[in-house]
């Protein structure tokens, strides 16, 4: 715990830093930023998610009392390295377009038979699925982004996603694409990617799952797309709806190509 | 033209035949009905917040097919949300600039982890460079540092202002601002201590 803190008050100094020259104050912000970024990103306690995943995929369990290592995420029964960046995709067996958490409770109940409880974030089954997405993400570190689009619902989920990326309302007149559709822009001090282009969209597409050095959590894409929608004054998304598969397309394949970032860690 | 039929009906076998199984109509209900499907209510959040009015839906539209609204919807919008303005009953429109300046600070409420009746903040901050001892300010909006410095106060930039913040859709159809009057998101008094936050001459935005 004493480094978690350690990165905190780093990141207290590194601000305190940039308030001391207002003039220079975007460059010197951004400076600062980046200089918290190096600092956190030697160790990422993502890790401790990484081993406990292997674990979970390895391990027998549930009624039928068998292990994770025969689930197809899309490449084959059992084949983790690079199903990372290839989801979400269409499985004949769901007939559904899923993504890496909604496959993972799919499999789960073919091959273990645990009917997971999976739709509140980091509570029940959801606590496993967050460890496996944090290893089968670390197994695609550095890979391509993927997503296929040869499946007829593959294209309709992108479709649909693009649609809902552009889609203005609530009460503050809010779209995905207010804040994300620009180069350059921000909120506060905080850079907002540009998810319409294909490296931004890459990149913020890889770096979930994520450690979150302000509150010690890892945030899966589901998670990350929530709180999103939270602040964007939506009422709640539900756990692997249509609106979260669809929007993790849309990014996915505006993406197609960069290198595999995560697991990350952010502030 | 025989040519020409021979050719369009060709194409539409290939379409047909592969990617395009839907129309842009389609998939436009499709997202709708997606949105719909997938939201829930969760505390002040209640499911009606994905509705779209006339000017969300237009501005959804142009936005993702790239195409800007024509000249004429333009006008008509913006004059159905000019309609929606409302002026303060007193006749006063600068309240307190120090209060203001909290408020612009000041970037929550309204989300489902929100209690009911708390009061929003502006959330001013997260978009705009206001005063200039505040370096931790957004680049969506455009810098309002120096607003009443460079404009003045008369009564046209004054009831201007006020529309703004009321509503700025009636000026912008398309703007990514909020509607803080119009939504009531912030009340009478709120705005009007925003207004002394831009405009009154001893603001720390006009130094």
């Amino acid at each position: 715990m004493t480094t978690f803190k350690f990165r905190q008050v780093a990141f207290a100094v590194a601000i305190s830093a940039v308030a001391a020259g207002p003039a220079l104050a975007q460059t010197e912000a951004e400076k600062a930023i980046d200089r918290y970024r190096e600092l956190v990103a030697d160790g990422n306690p993502a890790e401790l998610w990484e081993a406990k995943g292997e674990d979970l995929w390895k391990k027998k369990r549930g009624p039928k009392n068998a292990s994770l290592e025969k689930c197809d995420l899309g490449l084959g029964a059992g084949v983790v390295k690079g199903a990372y960046v290839s989801l979400p995709r269409y499985f004949e067996d769901t007939k559904k377009v899923q993504d890496l958490e909604t496959r993972l409770v799919t499999c789960m109940e073919q091959h273990q038979g645990i009917k997971a409880k999976a739709s509140s974030y980091n509570r029940d089954d959801h606590k496993d699925i967050i460890s496996l997405v944090a290893w089968i993400a670390s197994e695609s570190r550095g890979m391509p982004v993927n997503v296929p689009q040869s499946h007829p619902e593959e294209q309709r989920y992108y479709e649909m996603g693009k649609r809902i990326f552009f889609y203005r309302a609530g009460p503050y007149d809010f779209a995905c694409a207010t804040c994300h559709a620009e180069d350059g822009k921000r909120i506060r001090l905080q850079g907002l990617p540009n998810l319409t282009q294909n490296e931004p969209a890459g990149k913020a597409f890889t770096s979930w799952p994520a450690y979150r050095v302000s509150n010690s959590q890892l945030w899966p894409m589901q998670k990350r797309l929530e709180d999103c929608f939270r602040q964007q004054r939506f009422p709640y998304v539900e756990f692997g709806s249509d609106v979260t598969i669809a929007l993790s397309s849309y990014m996915g394949v505006n993406g197609k190509g960069v290198k595999s970032l995560a697991p990350t860690i952010k502030r | 033209m025989k040519k020409t039929t021979f050719l369009i009906a060709g194409v539409s076998v290939v379409l047909a035949g592969c990617a395009t199984m839907y129309s842009a109509a389609d998939y436009q209900k499709m997202a709708k009905d997606a949105v719909s499907a997938s939201f829930a209510e969760k505390g002040i959040a209640k499911k009606d917040r994905i509705n779209q009015d006339a000017v969300n839906l237009a501005c959804s539209q142009a936005e993702m097919t790239g195409t800007p609204l024509s000249g004429e919807a333009t006008r008509k919008l913006e004059g159905a949300e000019f309609a929606t303005i409302k002026y303060p009953a007193d006749g006063k429109f600068l309240g307190d600039w120090k209060a203001g300046e909290r408020l612009a600070q000041d970037g929550r409420g309204s989300t489902y982890s929100d209690k009911a009746g708390s009061a929003n903040g502006g959330n001013c901050y997260n978009c705009h460079q206001i005063s200039k001892a505040e370096i931790s300010y957004g680049t969506l909006g455009p810098s309002l540092y120096n607003y009443g410095k460079l404009r003045g106060n008369s009564e046209a930039v004054v009831k201007y202002t006020w529309g703004k913040i009321y509503n700025a859709k009636a000026f912008n159809a398309c703007t990514n601002m909020p509607r803080f009057g119009h939504q009531g998101i912030l009340t009478e008094a709120q705005m009007k201590d925003l207004m002394a936050l831009l405009l009154d001459p001893s603001s720390p935005v006009n130094q």
